[in-house]
């Protein structure tokens, strides 16, 4: 019973209820950091470590918390657990932490987490609202590694660095800036869209 | 650099939305309607000037001294959640009419992640006081012009034949994409980097 609650909460956070191009949350940092897969993995990774472990903490102490200050408790969590993420990839990684620069910090405002928590987390016994968390955050980063390798393989002719268009390929310049990012999104979620408008009249 | 191209750049050339992304939840979920859209503008320049110049204190006269920078998440988050309340109370009491124009809009700034965006790109970007003002009131304008134009071309294609897939969010991301496209015509103008 337990296992297969378990699947069904996995599978409806990647796919079915896909935060990013289902629910059209968190998108700031999925345009953002799209332009290199290596980007959109490190900051997935960051993303689903800190939803995961937000929802375990704010579920497990969903009972003591009263009611009218569980925002503030909740913010209080994911920004410390952000800055632990932090910590870790300056120490780590600096060189990609100095590539995401603001971006790292501004998962305190993902709207995914705090969606989760309010959603899930509020509700739920803590190992469930871990693996929801886990599901989401592995839908998230599913989706940023989606339209990154899109962009990356047009912009740059490469997929996580390593050149797969050879020396004769022009890079689509227009890829790795903003307007490729929104284009990228758009047409995912029309795709989206358009499978689940069919599935829907069978 | 001085603050005068601080405040060009951050309005058309490193436009918050348009380049950097930030606030992206808020400007597809309010962008129907020009007149509202305005409304929620205002308020973000109106406390993203505030909340800039209040982070730039404390983060410069309270956490660097101290050597306490890692805990600036934090501190930011507390400082922006803290004068979105007390400017909601300032306007409820002192001025009746702009709080109903901006008041439902107050409490979701708290979490529209441009405030914090700006914030942190201030550190990063190591401004001074001055800079830091005029780049907070710069990238207010930024959004707000970018919203109110958002809202302008979907009531526009309100009525047009849109693909049934594309409907809704799909259509308001793609039109972005062009406008962040007409924007990149400007880059040439002023660099901030």
């Amino acid at each position: 019973m337990a296992t297969h609650k378990t699947k069904k909460v996995m599978l409806t956070g990647i796919l079915t209820d896909n935060p990013v191009i289902r629910q059209i949350l968190g998108i700031c940092s999925a345009l953002a950091v799209t332009n290199l897969m290596l980007n959109s993995l490190i900051m997935g990774i960051a993303l689903t470590l800190v939803t995961a472990f937000s929802s375990l903490i704010i579920s497990a102490i969903r009972t003591w918390v009263p009611k009218h200050i569980r925002m503030i408790v909740q913010t209080f969590i994911i920004a410390s657990l952000v800055i632990v993420v932090d910590v870790l990839l300056k120490a780590y990684y600096n060189p990609m932490s100095q590539m995401l620069g603001p971006y790292v910090g501004l998962i305190i405002t993902n709207c995914i987490i705090m969606g989760r928590a309010e959603a899930f987390a509020q509700n739920n016994p803590p190992l469930l609202s871990f693996m929801d968390g886990l599901a989401n955050g592995i839908g998230y980063t599913i989706v940023l590694l989606m339209i990154s390798f899109v962009r990356e393989l047009l912009g740059f002719g490469s997929v996580f660095g390593i050149n797969l268009l050879g020396a004769n390929w022009t890079a689509w310049t227009l890829m790795i800036m903003p307007p490729g990012a929104f284009f990228m999104l758009g047409i995912l979620i029309w795709i989206n869209n358009s499978r689940k408008a069919e599935g829907g009249a069978k | 650099m001085s603050p005068f191209v601080i405040l060009f750049a951050s309005i058309f050339t490193n436009n918050m939305i348009l380049s950097n992304f930030l606030g992206m939840c808020s400007f597809i979920a309010v962008s129907n309607e020009v007149k509202t859209s305005m409304s929620l503008g205002q308020a973000v320049t109106f406390v993203l000037t505030i909340t800039t110049a209040l982070n730039w204190i404390v983060y410069h006269q309270i956490l660097v001294p101290l050597e306490l920078e890692i805990y600036s998440f934090i501190v930011f988050i507390i400082v922006i959640a803290a004068s979105v309340q007390l400017i909601e109370m300032i306007i409820d009491r002192y001025l009746p009419n702009l709080y109903y124009a901006l008041g439902i809009f107050l409490p979701l700034i708290t979490v529209n992640c441009a405030i914090l965006g700006v914030s942190l790109f201030m550190v990063i970007r190591e401004y001074q006081f001055i800079q830091s003002v005029v780049f907070g009131i710069g990238s207010g304008l930024g959004w707000l012009m970018a919203i109110t134009v958002l809202a302008g071309i979907r009531q526009r294609i309100a009525r047009n034949p849109i693909p049934e897939g594309l409907k809704g969010a799909g259509i308001t991301i793609i039109i972005t994409g062009l406008m962040a496209l007409a924007f990149i015509g400007m880059s040439g103008i002023v660099n901030m980097s």
